[in-house]
């Protein structure tokens, strides 16, 4: 017994060089939830700063040039390097061999270097960003990042580029392990819904990211060699950028999403004791909303100039992929239908995560409506959407995942009370930051400026006093996550009784994931 | 000496898994790389649509004689390396260094080609760097200036390809060079094999739309 407990995949020491150099997926994980929190913290406190200066009307704390370059790091940081690899990354490094059945992903050296140049990249770009004033925010539109930008554009685009690459590297191990390291039994239609949603994505991530990697190289030729490509006047055309910047941008949303729709059907299947309602129409949607997310880019352009019947064409396929969305919520809402519910704290983020993926995405609807887009368009609505979708969305996921295969990772229990005091802090936080922001934009408050007319204040005051909640909801965990780590009660292998062949390992599991590699006989969630 | 089976990597059941997750992998990643050229591709054709007379004449301006020999060159590449791979599955392995060779002489043979077409564009006063003098006979001037920036960028973006490609099969004369068992070596030689006819099929593409949708 006791050997036993010395063979898991930590006991192999904590030497720097047994991390730095590891192959192993699960360390892997590790090394990247350092990375991304330390990420998500810096961008979080850009947010603060934002929110600080938005307390009153009269632009006091923060100069224009500063709130410009305050937010461009804000969401340089949180799209770049915290959303888009969150869940993939961290628990899909972790689970993806596990769920499928393998000893590890197929290219475990790959995925090692994925993370070296995601982490060298993102500090990279992120010091050029600080240290170069960069100001054209998250999207790099032309001219504001060719023509007329002082600041470091070139390397910060160049940042961008190079992570690109790890994202490529994990799409593409995600995709080969799925489809060649299968255990035996493990058909496609058993494959847990988390396997799938990061199939998908790592299909986008391999479809998307090149056409991103080709329109930053041809920016920062224009501005290293002075030669144009977007410039208007060598009949160049800004709208082209655009055009091929959403075509990435807008499938990256669902590189966001995805995931935390798999890691939340993992959540609500196990606390609610429940088969998932409608695992095929499941499969589909994921494959259908990936599908659609390719061909709906222009409607971030209704505004721009692009024609009419362009106009229309992406309006309608972007009422199209609320159709896969909401079957998605409506098979949620039916897994919940008779449960045997258990509020933890998992389960607390999961439905929390189904409240406001709702009202983001019934506000997209809104916005794909060419006409409502004209008002609302770079209005606070527009940010307060997005925040429900990403926020609420994917970051509300991402803490239900961790919490709830945190045991599994580290073979140790939390503080069941204060994991529920932070799941309900940022519920309540994230509804009082971001609900305001929506009559806000409503009313005609713009995106992007650091000063407002009064009438404004109080919703602006609000949010302010929101995102202070929604902060300790996230600083709460990374305090009983640290102590779990050290004081934590053993937690077993499975303390949540969930299906899936990663609880059917030790926790922490060994080095290999199995002491023999399983075989499947029945579908996932096979509850009770 | 015994012969000592090879061993897949610790992730794998066997060698077979090995090499089908490996070919597939290279795949994909052709897949990206392909989709890299795509947004090159389809940013030309937006341009060449807005601009149709003036990306035509300036096409005219690129030698087709040169970038027809290359075409020669690299498909000419493309069999060797073919032969390559059937060399080293029927197991000669002085055959399969002589076409790995021939395959590399005549990838630096574009290269050098390619080269000598850019000095001639250099000459003609038709490269848009800065510092240099950008002389285009005819009028839209600046749309031309349009036109040669993507078609460096492009055929740089490629050659830069090539290099990779050169670099890869230095790598496999190298593997070559100290080889026991050539059933070692297939999955290494598929997957450069893959990569050099993505470059040539790349290279084909270039072909095409740079210098055959002339006038
Ligand atoms: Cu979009």
């Amino acid at each position: 017994m006791t050997a036993e407990v010395h063979k898991h995949y930590l006991s192999g020491g904590w030497s720097l060089h047994s991390w730095l150099l590891t192959t192993d997926h699960k360390r892997i994980c590790w090394l990247y939830l350092v990375s991304i929190t330390g990420f998500f913290f810096l961008g979080g406190i850009a947010a603060l700063l934002i929110r600080l200066e938005l307390m009153t009307p009269p632009g006091d704390f923060l100069t224009a040039e500063g709130y410009n370059e305050t937010f461009s790091l804000h969401g340089i940081v949180m799209v770049w390097f915290f959303l888009i690899p969150s869940i993939p990354a961290t628990l899909g490094n972790f689970l993806m061999p596990m769920m499928v059945g393998a000893r590890d992903l197929a290219f475990p050296r790959l995925n090692l270097l994925s993370w070296y140049i995601y982490t060298l990249g993102g500090i990279f770009t992120i010091v050029m960003v600080i240290g170069g004033g960069v100001d054209t925010g998250w999207t790099f539109y032309t001219p504001y990042s060719s023509l007329f930008s002082s600041s470091a554009v070139i390397a910060a685009v160049a940042g961008v580029f190079i992570v690109g690459f790890s994202s490529i590297l994990t799409g593409i191990n995600f995709i080969v392990t799925t489809h060649t390291m299968r255990a035996p039994g493990m058909h496609w239609l058993r494959l847990p819904l988390f396997v799938w949603a990061n199939y998908a994505t790592s299909l986008i991530l391999v479809l998307a990211t090149p056409v991103l990697s080709v329109t930053l190289l041809l920016i920062a030729a224009e501005r290293l060699l002075g030669i144009g490509i977007f410039d208007p006047s060598l009949g160049g055309d800004p709208l082209l950028f655009q055009h091929l910047f959403w075509f990435y941008s807008h499938p990256a949303v669902y590189i966001m999403i995805l995931p935390a729709m798999g890691v939340v059907s993992e959540l609500i299947t196990c606390f609610s004791k429940n088969r998932i309602f409608g695992y095929k129409g499941m499969v589909l949607a994921i494959m259908a909303i990936s599908l659609f997310g390719f061909v709906v880019w222009g409607h971030h352009m209704f505004t721009s100039g692009q024609s009419l019947y362009a106009g229309i064409l992406f309006s309608f396929f972007s009422f199209l992929v609320a159709v896969p969305s909401a079957v998605k919520t409506l098979n949620w809402t039916a897994t919940l239908y008779r449960g045997r519910i258990t509020f933890t704290a998992p389960m607390i983020y999961g439905l929390s995560f189904l409240g406001l993926f709702a009202i983001g995405g019934l506000t997209g609807i809104f916005l794909a409506a060419l006409a409502l887009d004209v008002h609302l368009h770079d209005t606070y609505f527009i940010t307060a959407h997005f925040h429900y979708i990403m926020v609420g969305g994917a970051v509300t996921a991402y803490l239900g995942g961790l919490h709830f295969w945190w045991p599994k990772m580290t073979g140790r229990l939390y503080s069941e009370l204060w994991s529920k005091i932070a799941a309900l802090a940022l519920f309540i936080g994230f509804n009082l930051t971001f609900f305001p922001q929506f009559l806000l934009g409503y009313s005609g408050m713009p995106r992007r400026y650091h000063e407002y007319p009064e009438a404004f204040q109080l919703l602006h005051v609000m949010s302010s006093l929101g995102s202070v909640v929604l902060a300790i909801g996230y600083l709460l965990p990374l305090v009983y996550f640290t102590w779990s780590l050290f004081r934590g009660a053993p937690a077993g292998a499975n303390p949540w009784q969930a299906e899936g062949l990663e609880w059917r390992t030790a926790s922490p599991p060994p080095k290999h994931n199995f002491v023999s590699i399983p075989r499947v006989t029945e579908g996932p969630y096979a509850y009770r | 000496m015994p012969i000592v089976k090879p061993a897949p990597a610790e992730q794998f059941d066997d060698m077979g898994q090995q090499r089908r997750a490996v070919l597939m992998g290279m795949w994909v990643f052709l897949v990206t790389e392909l989709l890299l050229f795509g947004g090159g591709f389809a940013m030309f054709a937006m341009y060449r649509v807005q601009h149709p007379q003036v990306f035509a004449e300036a096409a005219g301006h690129l030698s087709l004689p040169l970038a027809t020999a290359n075409t020669v060159l690299l498909l000419t590449s493309g069999l060797t390396m073919a032969l390559a791979e059937q060399a080293v599955e029927a197991g000669s392995r002085r055959l399969t260094l002589v076409f790995y060779l021939a395959t590399m002489a005549l990838g630096l043979g574009f290269l050098g080609v390619k080269g000598y077409e850019w000095y001639q564009e250099w000459q003609a006063q038709l490269m848009p760097l800065p510092g240099l003098v950008f002389a285009w006979p005819g009028n839209e001037s600046q749309q031309a200036e349009l036109f040669f920036n993507l078609y460096f960028i492009l055929t740089g973006l490629h050659a830069l390809h090539m290099v990779i490609g050169l670099g890869l099969l230095g790598v496999m004369v190298v593997l070559v060079q100290r080889w026991r068992d050539p059933h070692r070596l297939t999955r290494q030689t598929q997957v450069s094999g893959l990569y050099w006819a993505f470059v040539d099929v790349i290279w084909l593409f270039l072909f095409t739309t740079l210098y055959l949708l002339g006038p």
